[in-house]
């Protein structure tokens, strides 16, 4: 079997509604584990809590065989886990450049007080730029690009962060045009065959079909089934409780 | 000519604390209501140092930016956790608690009837005493604080302070604990207000707590904001401002004793008419 990330009785609850309901998930490195199922049915919350911005009430996260709890961002950070957003949080009034810049500088008070990384680190900027197809607006707010550009400046972030391991990919594709879906879409080839560990929450049927080696289906904060995605899409209760919809 | 000196000084000052506030509130989004503490501390700190103690100027100065540095590490542990109406309302605690301390504790700083005989620096056998002299000085440490900060906020660190005003949840996510950042730059802040605070008290060469009030906090809020927030520039047309504005009312024959209240009124009304037409101030680069 593959080495993974693996999370472990995963519990989150909002005031009474129980969103993510004791989920246990295996995301094998190298491959792309999809994820679908109705709005609401708590993949998002999955995504927020393994990566530390809205904390699991309980649940563990295993990588490389080490457990470790993830209590905040920084934690997800440190063991290598980085994510986008479902709404895009770019930092918009900050140029698009200076959006990229943020990943590749440094994380500690004294380093980044002596660092100016306006000068230096361009190469790796630029090739992530072109590789959105974002070059010439790389001196404007981010405020200014179009919604499909800053979904595609969002996805151009995680391309700087080497050292990552796990990527959760929150529904990149909705909502883009299809040159900018060829783009992400390429991109999250390349970054499984890296031999990340990739989750990709998506609700575009030919997309999940092509792209996942595995496919989990929720619903109601738990899973329903998962497996090969062929299989898992012509079970009956999956059609019934998703696709027929 | 003395009186136009006295203006560019009391500028220089003005200046100083507004680079030094909107570092934390135009590039980092804090809306700190404590920044008249800060620079109370460092005028009481480099008044008692030099009266009671009778230290020469410049360690008066550095001794008593490093205790207001320390004070702010203190409370900035605890406040750096909050944000927004939380981090407002914190530190304006914190504005009235270091307001009653320079006012109850009497043993030490002579409560409301305040410190005087604070005399001007001296270099040896120099002394700033002219006017003009101080001008100079004065006019230096703007230039030194100015340079400073322009440094900080050109850097990664300063590029993490904007990240943290868009988006404190986002930039988290990329391995920043953003609290420590936030701890570092309302601490650089501080020491920058005692700098103007050590030098308004050796100018004025009297000091009691009420030029240290809420108030005051909110009276340099206002002139960052009219300036241009996010913007040292902005900081500083704000303090041309400020102390231009009384004199263009009198020049235009407001009486000296309406003045004051008249000053408000025209800043109350200038503010208005920026948030209506103008919301990134006069040279800002960022609404709030
Ligand atoms: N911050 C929150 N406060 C209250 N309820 C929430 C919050 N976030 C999510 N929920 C609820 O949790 C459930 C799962 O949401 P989510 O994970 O966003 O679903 P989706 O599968 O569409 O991404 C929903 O019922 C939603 O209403
Ligand atoms: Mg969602």
């Amino acid at each position: 079997m593959r080495p993974s990330c693996t999370l472990q009785s995963a519990v989150k609850t909002f005031g009474g509604v129980c969103a993510v309901d004791n989920v246990t998930l295996s995301f094998p490195f190298g491959m792309i584990t999809g994820i679908i199922g109705p709005n609401g049915s708590g993949k998002s919350t999955i995504v927020h809590g393994m990566s530390g911005v809205v904390p699991f009430d309980s649940g563990i996260v295993h990588i490389g065989g080490i457990a470790l709890p993830i209590s905040s961002p920084y934690d997800a950070y440190q063991r290598g886990i980085c994510r986008t957003f479902q709404e895009v949080r770019v930092f918009e009034h900050m140029t698009v450049r200076e959006n990229l810049l943020l990943m590749l500088a440094q994380r500690t008070i004294g380093g980044s007080l002596c660092e100016h990384t306006h000068t230096t680190l361009t190469k790796k900027v630029d090739d992530a730029l072109s590789r959105v197809g974002l070059d010439g607006k790389q001196h404007e707010y981010a405020e200014k690009l179009s919604y499909g550009q800053r979904k595609l400046l969002e996805i151009a972030r995680i391309l700087l962060l080497d050292a990552s391991a796990v990527v959760l990919f929150d529904e990149p594709f909705a909502g883009l045009f299809k040159v900018s879906i060829e783009k992400v879409r390429e991109i999250i080839l390349e970054l499984k065959d890296q031999g990340k560990a990739i989750v990709l929450i998506e609700h575009n049927m030919e997309l999940i079909r092509e792209l996942s080696d595995h496919l989990v289906v929720m619903d109601g904060g738990i899973v329903l089934a998962q497996g090969i995605p062929h299989e898992v899409l012509s079970l009956p209760r999956v059609i019934e409780a998703y696709i027929g919809k | 000519m003395d009186y136009l000196i006295h203006l560019a000084i009391l500028f220089s000052i003005y200046a100083m604390l507004g680079i030094t506030l909107n570092v934390l509130v135009g590039y980092t989004g804090l809306l700190s209501v404590s920044h008249a503490s800060f620079f109370g501390i460092g005028a009481y700190g480099t008044a008692l140092l030099m009266v009671d103690a009778h230290w020469n100027f410049f360690p008066a100065l550095m001794l008593a930016s490093i205790v207001g540095g320390m004070i702010a590490y203190m409370i900035g542990c605890v406040l750096s956790r909050f944000r927004d109406d939380y981090y407002a309302l914190g530190s304006l605690g914190l504005n009235v608690i270091i307001f009653s301390f320079f006012l109850n504790l009497q043993t030490i700083t002579r409560g409301p009837l305040g410190i005087p005989g604070i005399v001007r620096p001296n270099i040896g056998s120099f002394h700033f005493s002219e006017n003009s002299m101080f001008l100079a000085l004065v006019l230096c440490a703007l230039a030194l604080l100015w340079m400073f900060f322009h440094h900080v906020t050109r850097s990664s660190f300063g590029m993490v302070l904007r990240a943290i005003r868009e988006d404190e949840d986002a930039i988290q996510v990329f391995g920043y604990r953003t609290h420590f950042f936030k701890l570092a730059i309302f601490v650089l802040s501080a020491m920058g207000a005692s700098i103007a605070g050590a030098f308004f008290a050796s100018y004025i060469s009297y000091i009691d707590p009420f030029s240290f009030t809420v108030n005051e906090s909110v009276f340099l809020l206002a002139l960052i904001i009219l300036g241009g927030l996010a913007s040292h520039t902005g900081s500083v047309l704000g303090a041309l401002i400020f102390v231009l504005l009384p004199e263009a009312l009198r020049f235009v024959g407001f009486p000296q004793e309406y003045a004051a209240q008249m000053r408000q009124l025209v800043y109350g009304v200038l503010l208005i008419i920026l948030v209506l037409y103008r919301p990134r101030g006069i040279a800002g680069t960022y609404t709030f």
